[in-house]
C-alpha cells in the first residue's frame, strides 16, 4: 500500500536547474515508467524520490506524508541500481539480508525472508555464491531480491536492464511484469528504452530537460501525443513529420495541405487558414494506394521479414517511412502513391503542441 | 599419409627442441648473467663467509669454522634482542601506517576545500630521504631542548621528554611510521576512490550509517589494497637501517638494534665478517619465513 505525490519538485546544482518543477501522482500498485533521452533528469528525479539527492524545493509525499527530510533508509523504499551495486565480498544470502541485518532483524526471521525472496526469484541454488560467480541475469535477480526482502512500500528501478544483452533483456522484462503482478507493489522504473516503457508501464512519464512533457497510459501517449517531442520519442520507427499549411476548419476537422496533398484531419483547436503547422503520420498509418493523396518514389526498401519499411521521398522532397507487411512486393526506385486515414494523423501547431483530436482511439480512452 | 605430412610440416616450421634452446641462449645470456652476478654470487659468498673464520682484525686466524659463527650468534643476547626489535618495529609501523592510512584515506576521499594541497602535503614525507627525515625528527622535533615536542611540553608546563633516551624504540617507530604513512595513504586512497559509487548508495538505501558503511563496504573493499601495503612495507621495514644509524646507532645498549643494524655492527664495527655473514643468512631466512606466510595469506586475498 503506497502512493506517491510530487509537488512542484525542483533540483538545482548551484545556479543550474536540472529538475524544473515536476508534479506527479502515483497511485497504489501502479507501475510508473520515467522515460526520456539521456540527460533529461529522469535518473535524478528517481534519486530524489529515493533520498539520494537532496530536493531543492517542492514537496515529496509518500502515503500523504512529506518525506523531504527523511533519510533514504527510512522512506521505506528499495532501489535496484543500473550496475546492480551488489556487495562483491558478500554471498548472495548476505547481500539480500544486508538491509535486514542493518535494521537489527533477528537471524531466523532474516533467513526466512531471504529464503522467501530466493524462492520467488528462483535463486535458491545460488545463495552461497558470490556476485562474481553469477551471470548478468542472476545478478539482476539478486539486486531485485535485495529489494524484495525489505518489503518496501515502493520499488525504484534505475535502468535495471541496460547492462543485459537483448535476449536476456526481453526475458527479464517479462519477469519484471510478472513480479509486479505477484507482489502487487508500487513500482517506479527509469529507462530510455521505449519498448520497456510501453510494455511494462501502467503510466508513462515522458521527461525532457527536467520537465514533464506528458503523463499517460502507453497507448494514450502513442495515439494522442501531447506535443512534437512525445510524438517523436514514442514509437519506432519514428513518426513522420511533414510541414503543412492550414486551408480551413469546420466541424469535421482541419483541412490541410502538405507535400502537395490535401486531407482533412479530425482535430479541433483554433487554427486560422494559412497557419503553418506540422502533420504527423505514424509509419504504419501510411500504405501504398493507387488513389492515395501523396506521390513519391521509393528510395530504399528494408525487409525485416514480418515487416517491410519503405523509405519514400515525396514530390516536395520530404522523406517518409512507411511500414507495411513483409509480403508487400513494392521494389526500390518504383514510383508510388501513399494513402492515409485522416483519423490516424496528428496535427501540431507552430509551438509544437498537438491540436486536440476530435475522437479518441478506442484503446487509449 | 597424414603422419608423413605432419612430420614434414613440423620439420619445416619448427626446429628440434634442443636446437631451439641453443639458439635462444645468446639472447637469454645477458639477463641470466646479470641475475647471477646480482643475486647468486653475493648469496653464495655470504653463505661461504658464514662458515669461515674471517675477522679483519685477526687475518691470521682463518679457515673453515663449521657452525661456530652461528653458535656464537644464537648464544649472543644481542641477537635475540635485535630479532625482537625487528619484529616490534615492523609490526608497530604496519599497524600505525595501515590504521591511520585507512582513516586518512577515507577522510581525504571526502570533498573539502584545499583538498589537492592537503593531499600533496600528506604524501610529501615519502619523498624525504630516510637520513634527512631521521635528522629532522631527531634535532627539530624530538630534541628535548631545541625540539618542537619539547617546547610544546614546556608551553603547557610539562617536563620535556628525551625521546631517544627514554623511549628509543618508540621514537624510531614514530619516525619510520611517519615516512611510510604516505605510502599506505596513497595506495589506500586510490583503492577508496575505486569503490563503486552505487555500492555506497545501495548501502545507504539498506540503512547502513557512515560507520556501518565503513565496516561492511569500505573495509572489505580495501582488503586487497591493505594486503599489498602490508606486503611491500614488510619487505622494506625488515631492512630499516638509516633511521637507526642516524638517530641512536642501535642504542642505548641494544634498545634499537634491529637485525640489519646488528649485521652492520658485526661486520663493519667489530670487523667480524664471518659472524656478520651468519647474521645475514639468518636475516634471509627470516625474510623468507615472513614472505612465505604473507604470500600465502595474501595470495588467497588477491583472488577475491
Amino acid at each position: 500500500m503506497a502512493t506517491l505525490q510530487l509537488r512542484n519538485l525542483r533540483k538545482s546544482y548551484l545556479a543550474h536547474e536540472v529538475i524544473k518543477g515536476v508534479d506527479l501522482e502515483v497511485a497504489d500498485r501502479e507501475f510508473v515508467v520515467f522515460v526520456g533521452p539521456s540527460g533529461c533528469g529522469k535518473s535524478t528525479l528517481l534519486r530524489m524520490i529515493a533520498g539520494l539527492e537532496e530536493i531543492t524545493s517542492g514537496d515529496l509525499l509518500i502515503d500523504g506524508q512529506r518525506v523531504n527530510e527523511v533519510g533514504p533508509a527510512d522512506r521505506g523504499l528499495a532501489m535496484v541500481f543500473q550496475s546492480y551495486a551488489l556487495y562483491p565480498h558478500m554471498t548472495v544470502r548476505d547481500n539480500m539480508g544486508f538491509a535486514l541485518r542493518m535494521a537489527g532483524v533477528p537471524k531466523p526471521e532474516r533467513a526466512r525472508k531471504v529464503a522467501e525472496a530466493a524462492r520467488i526469484l528462483q535463486l535458491e541454488p545460488y545463495l552461497d555464491r558470490r556476485p562474481k560467480e553469477l551471470s548478468g541475469g542472476q545478478r539482476q535477480r539478486v539486486a531485485i531480491g535485495r529489494a524484495i526482502v525489505r518489503n518496501p512500500r515502493i520499488f525504484l528501478f534505475d535502468e535495471p536492464l541496460s547492462n543485459l544483452d537483448a535476449a536476456l533483456r526481453g526475458q527479464m522484462r517479462i519477469e519484471l511484469a510478472r513480479l509486479h503482478e505477484d507482489l502487487q507493489a508500487t513500482m517506479i522504473y527509469v529507462t530510455h528504452d521505449q519498448v520497456e516503457a510501453m510494455t511494462l508501464a501502467d503510466k508513462i512519464v515522458v521527461l525532457q530537460a527536467g520537465r514533464v512533457e506528458q503523463v499517460g497510459s502507453p497507448l494514450e501517449l502513442y495515439h494522442h501525443p501531447a506535443n512534437l517531442f512525445v510524438a517523436g520519442f514514442i514509437g519506432s520507427p519514428r513518426m513522420n513529420l511533414l510541414e503543412a499549411r492550414v486551408l480551413g476548419a469546420d466541424g469535421a476537422g482541419v483541412m490541410l495541405e502538405a507535400a502537395g496533398a490535401r486531407l482533412t484531419v479530425p482535430a479541433g483547436g483554433a487554427s486560422r487558414p494559412g497557419a503553418a503547422v506540422t502533420l504527423g503520420i505514424r509509419p504504419e498509418a501510411l500504405r501504398p494506394d493507387p488513389a492515395g493523396a501523396f506521390a513519391g518514389e521509393v528510395r530504399l526498401v528494408e525487409r525485416l521479414g514480418g515487416l517491410t519499411l519503405l523509405h519514400v521521398t515525396l514530390v516536395g522532397g520530404e522523406a517518409v517511412v512507411v511500414q507495411i507487411e513483409g509480403s508487400d512486393p513494392t521494389p526500390a526506385h518504383a514510383p508510388v502513391r501513399l494513402g492515409v486515414e485522416g483519423a490516424a494523423c496528428h496535427v501540431f501547431d507552430a509551438e509544437g503542441q498537438a491540436l486536440p483530436a476530435l475522437g479518441r482511439h478506442p484503446l487509449a480512452a | 599419409m597424414s603422419f608423413t605430412t605432419l612430420d614434414q610440416g613440423a620439420e619445416v616450421t619448427a626446429a628440434p627442441p634442443g636446437a631451439r634452446r641453443r639458439s635462444a641462449f645468446p639472447l637469454l645470456a645477458p639477463s641470466v648473467s646479470v641475475l647471477l652476478l646480482w643475486m647468486i654470487v653475493p648469496l653464495a659468498m655470504t653463505l661461504w663467509f658464514s662458515f669461515q673464520r674471517y675477522n679483519l682484525l685477526n687475518p691470521e686466524v682463518s679457515g673453515f669454522a663449521g657452525l661456530e659463527n652461528y653458535e656464537f650468534l644464537v648464544t649472543d643476547p644481542d641477537f635475540w634482542a635485535s630479532l625482537t626489535n625487528t619484529l616490534i618495529l615492523v609490526g608497530s609501523v604496519l599497524v600505525i601506517t595501515v590504521g591511520f592510512g585507512t582513516l586518512l584515506a577515507v577522510l581525504f576521499d571526502q570533498p573539502f576545500p584545499g583538498q589537492g594541497v592537503a593531499r600533496v602535503l600528506a604524501i610529501s614525507p615519502f619523498f624525504v630521504m630516510p637520513t634527512v627525515s631521521a635528522l629532522v625528527w631527531k634535532n627539530l622535533m624530538m630534541h628535548p631542548i631545541y625540539g618542537v615536542l619539547g617546547s610544546l611540553a614546556r608551553a603547557v608546563g610539562m617536563e620535556p621528554v628525551d625521546w631517544f633516551a627514554e623511549y628509543p624504540l618508540l621514537a624510531v617507530i614514530v619516525i619510520v611510521a611517519w615516512q611510510w604513512l604516505p605510502f599506505a595513504l596513497l595506495i589506500l586512497l586510490t583503492a577508496v576512490q575505486s569503490l563503486d559509487h552505487e555500492q555506497k548508495e545501495a548501502a545507504r538505501m539498506d540503512g547502513a550509517g557512515p560507520v556501518a558503511q565503513f565496516v561492511f563496504i569500505t573495509l572489505p573493499h580495501l582488503g586487497r589494497a591493505i594486503s599489498v601495503v602490508v606486503m611491500i612495507e614488510t619487505i622494506f621495514l625488515l631492512t630499516v637501517f638509516a633511521e637507526i644509524f642516524v638517530t641512536t646507532s642501535g642504542g642505548p645498549g641494544n634498545a634499537t638494534t634491529n637485525l640489519a643494524f646488528l649485521i652492520y655492527a658485526r661486520a663493519l664495527l667489530q670487523f667480524d665478517v664471518g659472524g656478520g655473514s651468519a647474521g645475514g643468512v639468518v636475516a634471509i631466512l627470516l625474510a623468507n619465513v615472513v614472505a612465505f606466510f604473507l604470500v600465502r595469506s595474501i595470495a588467497r586475498r588477491l583472488e577475491v
